[in-house]
């Protein structure tokens, strides 16, 4: 089984949400988050005190899926995701060692 | 034309009268000419009696009215601007600042504090005879304020005695203790605010312009009372308690915007009462008042971010609303002084002034006045105190006549250019007694509450937890 996270521009979220619940995966956990790559922060003043802010809003997908199904769960979040700017976000895959589903005990993908 | 009116209306009743006599005796007719005569008399001894008692039902209605528009500018105006200021830690405690000063002030001012501000007629500071309120009823005080009940002018006075020591708040939050805070405040009202309202406001008080001052100071609803002293202590806290940790490199932003724009907008429309209410009666003079408060707030908020905008780049909200109450302070003592235009004058000038006092005097001279208390309402203050030594006008103010009754000239705009030195002694007294008085008050806190500066630990963690137990959002629950 494979963790897919994904941090991602916020105002991508819906159009993410929906491709993915297109390809049949509707179970994820979506947090906001700050942070940043190589994309610059803005100023901001109050009065006449000047702050660098270069924490950004991004929110963050969290995904276990089917280890075949890893890649085309990739694509279509990317494909998603992308404007082709600087601040798109990243995509990471980590192993998941084991699944657990609470309400029944099933384990493995059957709890995915 | 009362005495037309009682011939008229004698002359209508004795008519039938006198038609009636040529069939009864003379001695009859005597009788019922003294009889009416009598009616005449009672019933309009009766229609005075009824005008004056609309007169004071309009006055008392006003007052009243004012008297709660001047509190909800403490709570929650300031406890709304002044929380959403400070970070998100300490929004309870700087809320705090301002809601218990409604209680813990108004149990000073019904005890010892009307009476040492409004009792008796020495230049300095009253007396005891209203202390307790004794004599503080429904019959009013002709001296200060005659159509309404004492009680309704002591207890609009008392919102002014309230909103005052909550104003110095914004220089010590977020690093003050609770209860250095609280003796702060007692002392800092019996040995500043007493004092200088009585010296301006009180019979016989040195800078009263109205009752047999020595040095005549127009100060219409307490530039010099309220603001000057309040922003003049508020420098001195912030120099005695010290920079907040981590100030100025860390990042300190105001958590809350929205609560702040909610609180100035309170206080925009409560000071129509702290001003307007300060004719102390339903008139012409207040209507002048409330439309004068109304402009300087316009034209200072445009005065800031025009001024903003220029040097910064962007207009920004915290802008216009610090705009629109250094425009409300400014107007306050010439509120019932100064015309329209001049409102807006003076208005605007606020915004500009202390626009520079908080981006760049402060900057320069690196003292920690957490929410500019003193740049708005001390400078703001001061600026208004003089700017109403230029433009008072007897067109406005029509309450100063010499002997013989004829109106006196005000201001400069009347020619009479020397009342801005008036003004200048008024806010030079103001600063001292603030200045000096907080000066020993904090010491004295000191000494008696071992510090008056909370432990670095606890600022760090934040004055909700560390003084009060709470968190002012819990977003989890």
């Amino acid at each position: 089984m494979k963790k897919i996270e994904a941090i991602i521009q916020p105002f991508k979220l819906d159009e993410v949400k929906e491709a993915l619940k297109g390809i049949g995966i509707d179970g994820m956990t979506i947090s906001e988050v700050r942070g940043h790559g190589r994309q610059k922060g803005h100023k901001e003043v109050y009065r006449g005190q000047e702050y660098n802010v270069d924490l950004l809003p991004k929110v963050k997908l969290e995904m276990v899926v089917a280890e075949a199904r890893a890649d085309e769960v990739v694509r279509t979040l990317a494909g998603a995701a992308r404007t082709g700017k600087i601040g798109d976000g990243k995509i990471f895959i980590s192993e998941i060692a084991e699944a657990i589903r609470i309400r029944n005990d099933d384990r493995g993908e059957s709890a995915l | 034309m009362k005495r037309l009116l009682k011939s008229l209306l004698l002359a209508s009743v004795s008519l039938p009268a006198c038609v009636f006599a040529q069939t009864t005796s003379a001695q009859t007719t005597l009788t019922q000419a003294t009889q009416s005569n009598l009616d005449l008399q009672t019933r309009l001894a009766a229609l005075e009696a009824a005008t004056k008692s609309a007169q004071s039902a309009g006055d008392n209605a006003w007052m009243l009215t004012s008297a709660a528009l001047v509190l909800m500018m403490t709570g929650p105006g300031l406890a709304l601007f002044y929380g959403g200021l400070v970070r998100r830690k300490n929004v309870l405690s700087t809320m705090m600042h301002s809601f218990i000063l409604m209680a813990v002030v108004t149990v000073i001012w019904a005890i010892v504090g009307y009476s040492l501000a409004f009792g008796g007629d020495s230049a300095f500071l009253g007396d005891f005879r209203f202390a307790f309120l004794h004599n503080v009823g429904s019959a009013p005080n002709p001296d200060y304020a005659p159509t309404i009940p004492q009680q309704t002018y002591m207890i609009y006075q008392l919102m002014f005695a309230i909103i005052t020591p909550a104003l110095i708040s914004g220089a010590f939050a977020e690093r003050m203790k609770f209860s250095a805070m609280l003796l702060f405040t007692v002392l800092w009202s019996l040995l500043v605010y007493f004092p200088m309202a009585h010296m301006v406001w009180g019979k016989g008080g040195l800078l009263n312009a109205s009752l047999g001052g020595r040095f005549p100071c127009f100060d219409f609803a307490g530039g010099t009372v309220v603001h000057i002293t309040s922003g003049v202590s508020a420098l001195i806290c912030a120099l005695y308690l010290g920079k907040r940790v981590g100030y100025p490199s860390e990042a300190m932003k105001p958590h809350n915007l929205v609560l702040s724009v909610i609180g100035a907008c309170l206080l925009w429309v409560g000071w129509f009462g702290f001003n307007a209410g300060s004719a102390v009666a339903a008139s012409g003079l207040a209507s002048s008042a409330f439309v004068a408060t109304h402009f300087g707030a316009a034209a200072a908020a445009l005065g800031w971010i025009l001024a903003e905008w220029l040097h910064n780049g962007k207009p920004s909200v915290l802008g216009a609303i610090s705009g629109c109450v250094a425009g409300l302070v400014a107007i306050t003592p010439a509120s019932g002084f100064v015309k329209p235009f001049p409102a807006l004058l003076i208005g605007f000038t606020a915004g500009l002034v202390c626009y520079c006092m908080v981006s760049m005097v402060k900057r320069k001279f690196g003292y920690d006045d957490a929410l500019d208390a003193f740049g708005v309402h001390g400078m703001g203050g001061t600026l208004g105190a003089l700017l109403t030594g230029i433009f008072a006008t007897n067109l406005v103010n029509d309450g100063f006549k010499d002997s013989a009754g004829r109106l006196l000239p005000l201001g400069l705009v009347d020619g009479r250019p020397s009342q801005v030195l008036n003004q200048a002694l008024g806010c030079a007294i103001s600063w001292g007694l603030a200045i000096v008085g907080t000066l020993v008050i904090l010491k004295i806190c000191d000494a008696l509450l071992g510090g008056v500066r909370v432990r670095k630990e606890h600022e760090i963690e934040g004055l909700d937890i560390s003084l009060h137990g709470e968190e002012g959002y819990i977003f989890e629950s």
